[in-house]
C-alpha cells in the first residue's frame, strides 16, 4: 500500500502557488513540500504542464536553482516521471561504478517488464544511447552478463509454473553457487530470462531441496561483485520488500547516513508499497521508520521525506 | 496444343514455387484417362511404375513435397495478413524449432526490424507461447550462439542520430584487433564483439563498418569467420544486400524447402518496409530485375500474390 497522502487540486492553481512560493528572496520551501508532497504522479505532470504553459519554464529547472543539497535532490526525483527517474538513477549507477550496480538490479527486478521498458526509452531520450549499450560499455565478464541480461529482459508474466523445470533448475543454481568456478552462464540465463512465477517455485524448491535458502546459501560466497550482484538479483525477485527494508535499515544505521538510499526508496516506492516497506521495518527493528528517519537526518529535507512517508502536518 | 507441349506446360506447372493452376485445370482438366496414363509413364520423377501389376503409382515422396507448393499460396496469404508481430513471433519460434540451420532467421528477425517492432514480436511470443523469446532461445541454444542470439533478441537499440564517432573509431579498433586475434580467441568467446554488435545502435554500427573499412581494407563481415557474426553484421549495417542474397539462394530451382520458405518469409517481411532498396540491390548485384526472376521461377497464385506484394509502392 502507499504512503503518500494525495489531495485533490486544480493544477494551474499548483502552479501559481509554487510560483509564489519561488519569487523574491529565497523560497518558501513549506509551500513547496506541502503542495508536491500531497500530490500523485498524475497531478505532478500537470503541474509541470501547467507551469509550462503559464511561465514558459520548466518547473524542473526551477526547483533546480531554488533548492539546494539533498531536499533539492528528493523533490527532483519526485518530480520526473517515474520512467524517466528510473532512467537518471541507472544513469548514475553506471557512472558510479560497481557499488552502485545494485540499484539497477533494484529497478529491473521490482518493476514490471512494460515498466523496464518505459524506462528504457526514457533512456534513450534522455541519453541518446541504449541502456544495455552503456551498461555493456562499464562492466565486464560475468557481471556484464548479468546486469545486460537482467535489464534487456522481457519477462513473460503469466502464472505458469513448470514445476520439473523448477527442479532441474534448482539443481542447475545450486551446482553453480556450490564452488567458486560454478556454471555462471547456466545461473544467468535462468536469473534473467525465466518469468518471475519460475523463479520463485525454483527457489522454494532450491529451499525445499537444500534446507536452506538460495540467499542464505549465497551470502557464504557473496565475495566479489557478480556474486554480490547474483545475490542482489535473487534477494529482490524473491521478495523486494524485504530487500527495501534492509535498504532504509543500512541508510539510517550508518555513520552518515546514505541519503541517497533513503531518498530512492521513499521517493520510488511512497506511491506503490511504502506502507508494507515501513510494517516490515519496524517489525524488524521495533521503531517505527519516521521516527527512525526523524532522528536521522534534518531540515527541508526531512520534512519532506516525512511528508511522503505519510505524516499528516 | 500439341500433346508434347501440353506434357511440357504440365512439368512447369509442377515445378518451381507454387503450382500454375491455371494450367493444370485447363490440360490436366481435359485430358482423358489414356492422356492421363501416359502423363504418368512418362513422368517417372512422379509416378513409379508397377511393372508386375501394369499401373503407375504416385511416388509418396513427391505428393509429399508437392503439397508444400500447392500450399505455398496459403502461407504467403496467412503470413501476410498477421500482424507483423504475431509473424515474427511465429517465425522465431519456427526456426528455433527447426534448429540451428534456421537460426540466421532469429538474426534476421533481431536484427532488419525496429526496436519497437522487435520489441512487439517479443511481446506477442509471451501472448502465443507464454514464455519470454530470450528465454526459450537461451534454454534451447547450447553452443557459441548462445550469447549472441540471446543479446540481439534481447536488444532495444537507440534509435536516434546522434553518434559518437571517436567512439565508432575505437570500437572499429576493438573488432579488428578482436578479428586478428582470432586464433588465440576465437570471435564466438569475444564479449566485446559481442557487446559491440548486440547493444550499439544501428547508426553507430554504420558509422564502426565505415571506419573498419579504413583500417582494415576490408569490409567487416568478410573479415569475421563465423556465420553467424557474417549474418549479423550484413543485417544490421547492409540489410538489403543481406535480403537480396537470401532471395537470390531461395529463387532457383532445385533448393531445398527451409531455403524456398525464405522467399514467402523476406517478401512478406519486407513489403512494407524497404522492398524498394531490395529491388534495386538486386537488380545490381544480379544484373536482372526481382519482378522478373520471379516471373520464371514461381507459379500460379503464389507467383501473382508475390508479384503484387512487390509491385506495392512502386
Amino acid at each position: 500500500m502507499a504512503t503518500l497522502v494525495t489531495i485533490k487540486s486544480s493544477p494551474v492553481e499548483d502552479a501559481e502557488a509554487l510560483q509564489k512560493a519561488f519569487k523574491g528572496w529565497g523560497t518558501d520551501e513549506k509551500s513547496v513540500i506541502t503542495i508536491l508532497g500531497h500530490r500523485n504522479v498524475y497531478q505532478r505532470q500537470q503541474i509541470r504542464k501547467s507551469y509550462q504553459e503559464i511561465y514558459q519554464e520548466d518547473i524542473l529547472k526551477r526547483l533546480e536553482s531554488e533548492l539546494s543539497g539533498d531536499f533539492e535532490r528528493a523533490v527532483y526525483r519526485w518530480m520526473l516521471e517515474p520512467a524517466d527517474r528510473d532512467a537518471v538513477l541507472a544513469n548514475v549507477a553506471i557512472k558510479d561504478g560497481s557499488k552502485s550496480y545494485h540499484v539497477i538490479i533494484e529497478i529491473v527486478s521490482v518493476l514490471s517488464p512494460e515498466e523496464v521498458l518505459a524506462m528504457r526509452r526514457a533512456y534513450h531520450n534522455r541519453y541518446k544511447h541504449s541502456l544495455e549499450e552503456d551498461l555493456a560499455a562499464h562492466t565486464t565478464g560475468h557481471l556484464r552478463q548479468l546486469l545486460v541480461g537482467l535489464v534487456t529482459s522481457f519477462r513473460y508474466g503469466g502464472a505458469e509454473i513448470n514445476p520439473k523445470l523448477a527442479k532441474t533448475e534448482a539443481d542447475i543454481l545450486h551446482e553453480s553457487i556450490k564452488e567458486k568456478k560454478g556454471n555462471h552462464e547456466e545461473a544467468i540465463r535462468i536469473l534473467t530470462t525465466r518469468s518471475k512465477t519460475q523463479l520463485l517455485a525454483t527457489f522454494n524448491r532450491y529451499r525445499d531441496d537444500h534446507g536452506i535458502s538460495i540467499t542464505k546459501k549465497l551470502l557464504d560466497n557473496a565475495s566479489d561483485d557478480f556474486h554480490k550482484a547474483l545475490h542482489t538479483t535473487i534477494r529482490c525477485i524473491n521478495d523486494h520488500k524485504k530487500y527495501y527494508e534492509k535498504i532504509l535499515r543500512g541508510a539510517l544505521k550508518r555513520v552518515g547516513t546514505d541519503e541517497d538510499g533513503l531518498t530512492r526508496v521513499v521517493v520510488t516506492r511512497a506511491e506503490k508499497d511504502l506502507k508494507d516497506i515501513k510494517e516490515l521495518y519496524y517489525k524488524r527493528n521495533s521503531v517505527h521508520l519516521e521516527d527512525a528517519v526523524a532522528k536521522e537526518i534534518s531540515g527541508d529535507y526531512k520534512k519532506f521525506i516525512l511528508t511522503l512517508l505519510g505524516k499528516q502536518d | 496444343m500439341a500433346f508434347n507441349q501440353e506434357l511440357e506446360a504440365i512439368t512447369q506447372a509442377f515445378s518451381g514455387h507454387g503450382v500454375d493452376e491455371k494450367s493444370l485445370i485447363a490440360v490436366l482438366g481435359k485430358w482423358d484417362p489414356l492422356e492421363r496414363e501416359t502423363y504418368r509413364k512418362k513422368t517417372s520423377h512422379f509416378f513409379i511404375e508397377d511393372h508386375e501389376r501394369q499401373f503407375q503409382r504416385w511416388n509418396d515422396h513427391c505428393v509429399r513435397l508437392l503439397k508444400h507448393e500447392f500450399v505455398r499460396f496459403k502461407n504467403a496469404v496467412v503470413l501476410w495478413s498477421m500482424h507483423p508481430w504475431e509473424r515474427d513471433a511465429r517465425l522465431a519460434k519456427e526456426a528455433l524449432k527447426k534448429g540451428s540451420i534456421s537460426y540466421g532467421v532469429l538474426i534476421e528477425i533481431a536484427c532488419t526490424r525496429s526496436s519497437e517492432e522487435l520489441l512487439g514480436a517479443r511481446k506477442a511470443y509471451h501472448s502465443l507461447f507464454d514464455h519470454s523469446i530470450e528465454e526459450d532461445v537461451a534454454s534451447h541454444i547450447h553452443g557459441n550462439d548462445r550469447k549472441l542470439l540471446v543479446a540481439l533478441v534481447s536488444a532495444y537499440r537507440y534509435e536516434g542520430t546522434k553518434v559518437k564517432d571517436d567512439t565508432a573509431k575505437s570500437e572499429a579498433k576493438t573488432l579488428s584487433n578482436a578479428i586478428k586475434n582470432a586464433q588465440n580467441k576465437p570471435i564466438v568467446e569475444d564479449d566485446e564483439v559481442i557487446r559491440i554488435l548486440a547493444t550499439r545502435s544501428k547508426l553507430h554500427l554504420q558509422a564502426v563498418y565505415k571506419h573498419y573499412k579504413e583500417i582494415s581494407g576490408k569490409n567487416l563481415e568478410e573479415d569475421l569467420n563465423d556465420l553467424r557474426f557474417k549474418e549479423t553484421v550484413q543485417c544490421l549495417c547492409t540489410p538489403q544486400v543481406y535480403f537480396s542474397k537470401v532471395l537470390d539462394a531461395a529463387l532457383k530451382n532445385d533448393v531445398n524447402k527451409n531455403i524456398k520458405k525464405s522467399l514467402t518469409r523476406v517478401i512478406v517481411t519486407r513489403a512494407d518496409i524497404d522492398m524498394k532498396e531490395i529491388k534495386a540491390e538486386y537488380n545490381n548485384l544480379y544484373g536482372v530485375s526481382l519482378p522478373q526472376k520471379i516471373e520464371e521461377t514461381a507459379k500460379g497464385n503464389y507467383k501473382d500474390f508475390l508479384l503484387t506484394l512487390i509491385a506495392r509502392g512502386g
